[in-house]
């Protein structure tokens, strides 16, 4: 088993979603990330604001420039697979796919773990 | 699923509930000439909800959470001063007594859970404004405390987004060129305003009740729309009046008897094949509650007297057993109260049922030459059930032929064709 980092990027565009879909949107999130939680293979993950800032060296920080939609990372996801292709496999219920967004997947590099 | 557990399910619309109240809280911060504001802020707290609680869980209490959400945004823009938006804090009673007052001091006495309750009647209150007309009336509501979008109130009212956003834009700009405050109006002025209040309620209630042609979830949707803002007055002190409860008891007769009404293709099932195990008893018990409640005062509602029809339709064990000389003497009262020719018209079937075909026919003679019940396609079916039941087969044919052209929502001309054909 290894760890994987899920970024979820792009948001699904909801800006005039009325409170109903918004109640909807929500609760396929629920089920999927119930369904994840019940195997046993999420560790955590968290929702990311959509403003921040960029250190670029030591005397620069700026806005952070990436305003695009589609760049924004919405959030992360943290999860337990034995390999990548099995972590994809876990996010095919994710609800965001229908809606826009990219979901890429990167092993977490351990010690013991060359 | 019975039709009450969906109707409840369908009330605990957190996100819809939540942006009513946040509408109408906001609306008394920011004056509802600022009402696009006050959706924008809205809009802002329901979003960051959705995008916390998608990776974080749901809160203890999301509601509490998502205003504390909108009154930071509502401090923030008073702040920043960025818009010149004019802020009402003339008003005594929304200035706190104590000295070294700031924004958030003020703004925490908004979100107390009374003055939450208060404003959303204060809401519902400027809403159903005497000067504002009644499909504009319902449209708002269902926009503004409902939480539906325009492409929602379009699909409830079976109209264009076009004409639902005509309806709107008239609405606010009444509000902003006749600054309407929302507010509960002063007792000399409540009975009157409440009577339009709940006059829309009803109205709000018979479009998703009748309206054959929706699909059943946006039917039970706005009937549990209806039977929410009812809810609503029903807790205040000074809405909590008999007509009020009598209004609720008639919705919970009625939505009782939802799920019977239709087959799963969509055709109409008339009263008397309706299987009355599908009726809901837990609504038929809230409504005989209501009903109960509803008998005390001095004055006699339109609607008790539809309540305690329905009621009695509710508690007849089977069609053959209903109490049609009851109906009809209830049918009597309402023509006391008012002169509706529809009245009169439905009156006609429970003398149909009573006294037979002739004396159907005859209280129908009295308004045939009524224009718009002339073009209304029940007079004319009712009028060919009273000559099949007379034997007078080439008459009821005419009169059923008749309806089926003033009618179109298909399920009704697809019951019509069928009396046709059984005729």
């Amino acid at each position: 088993m290894q760890e994987f980092l899920l970024i979820i990027r792009g948001g699904e565009d909801l800006g005039n979603a009325s409170p109903q879909e918004m109640q909807q949107t929500l609760q396929h999130w629920q089920k999927w990330m119930g369904d994840l939680m019940a195997s046993g293979n999420y560790i955590g993950g968290q929702n990311l604001e959509s403003e921040g800032l960029t250190v670029l060296n030591s005397t620069t920080v700026t806005d952070r420039p990436l305003v695009e939609g589609k760049e924004l990372v919405a959030g992360y996801i943290l999860l337990r697979a034995n390999s990548a292709a099995e972590a994809a496999e876990m996010t095919r219920g994710c609800p965001g796919l229908a809606r826009g967004c990219t979901i890429e997947i990167r092993g977490i590099r351990q010690l013991h773990h060359p | 699923m019975s039709a009450s557990s969906h109707i409840d399910q369908a009330v605990n619309h957190l996100f819809r509930q939540a942006s009513g109240k946040m509408v109408a809280v906001l609306v008394k911060i920011f004056g509802p000439e600022n009402y696009t504001l006050v959706e924008d802020v809205v809009q802002d707290a329901l979003l960051s909800g959705l995008e916390t609680w998608k990776f974080n869980g749901i809160p203890d209490n999301p509601e509490a959470w998502l205003f504390r959400v909108a009154k930071n945004k509502a401090i923030d823009i008073i702040r920043r001063k960025k818009h010149q938006y004019y802020i009402d804090f003339s008003s005594q009673e929304e200035l706190p007594p104590a000295a070294g007052y700031t924004p958030a001091d003020n703004f925490d006495q908004y979100w107390q859970d009374q003055a939450i309750r208060d404003d959303f009647l204060g809401m519902m209150f400027a809403c159903c404004h005497p000067d504002i007309s009644p499909e504009n009336q319902v449209t708002f509501i269902l926009k503004s405390l409902c939480g539906f979008s325009t492409r929602e109130a379009a699909r409830a009212f079976l109209t264009s987004e076009d004409t639902i956003s005509k309806r709107l834009y008239r609405t606010k700009e009444f509000f902003r060129t006749n600054h309407i405050r929302p507010a509960i109006p002063p007792p000399a002025q409540l009975s009157g305003r409440l009577d339009a209040v709940l006059n829309s309620l009803y109205l709000l209630f018979n479009e998703g009740y009748s309206a054959t042609q929706h699909e059943q979830l946006v039917r039970e949707d706005i009937i549990a729309q209806a039977i929410y803002l009812c809810q609503s007055l029903l807790e205040h002190e000074h809405t909590r009046q008999p007509r009020t409860s009598a209004l609720m008891a008639l919705f919970c007769f009625h939505a009782a008897r939802i799920r019977s009404r239709l087959q799963a293709d969509g055709t109409i099932i008339p009263l008397s094949q309706q299987d009355r195990r599908q009726w809901d008893k837990a609504l038929i018990a809230s409504g005989n509650e209501w009903l109960n409640k509803a008998a005390s005062g001095t004055t006699l509602s339109p609607f008790h007297l539809e309540a305690a029809i329905a009621y009695e339709h509710c508690m007849a064990p089977d069609y053959a057993a209903t109490n049609w000389k009851m109906i009809l003497s209830y049918y009597d009262a309402l023509l006391q109260l008012t002169k509706d020719p529809v009245i009169l018209l439905n009156r006609s079937v429970a003398l149909l049922e009573y006294a037979g075909a002739p004396a159907a026919l005859q209280s129908l003679e009295a308004v045939q030459h009524h224009r718009q019940l002339n073009r209304y396609y029940l007079y004319h079916a009712v009028l060919g059930e009273i000559y099949k039941r007379m034997n007078e087969k080439d008459k009821a044919v005419a009169c059923f032929e008749q309806a089926r052209q003033l009618t179109a929502a298909q399920q009704e001309q697809q019951f019509l064709t069928a009396k046709i054909a059984d005729t």
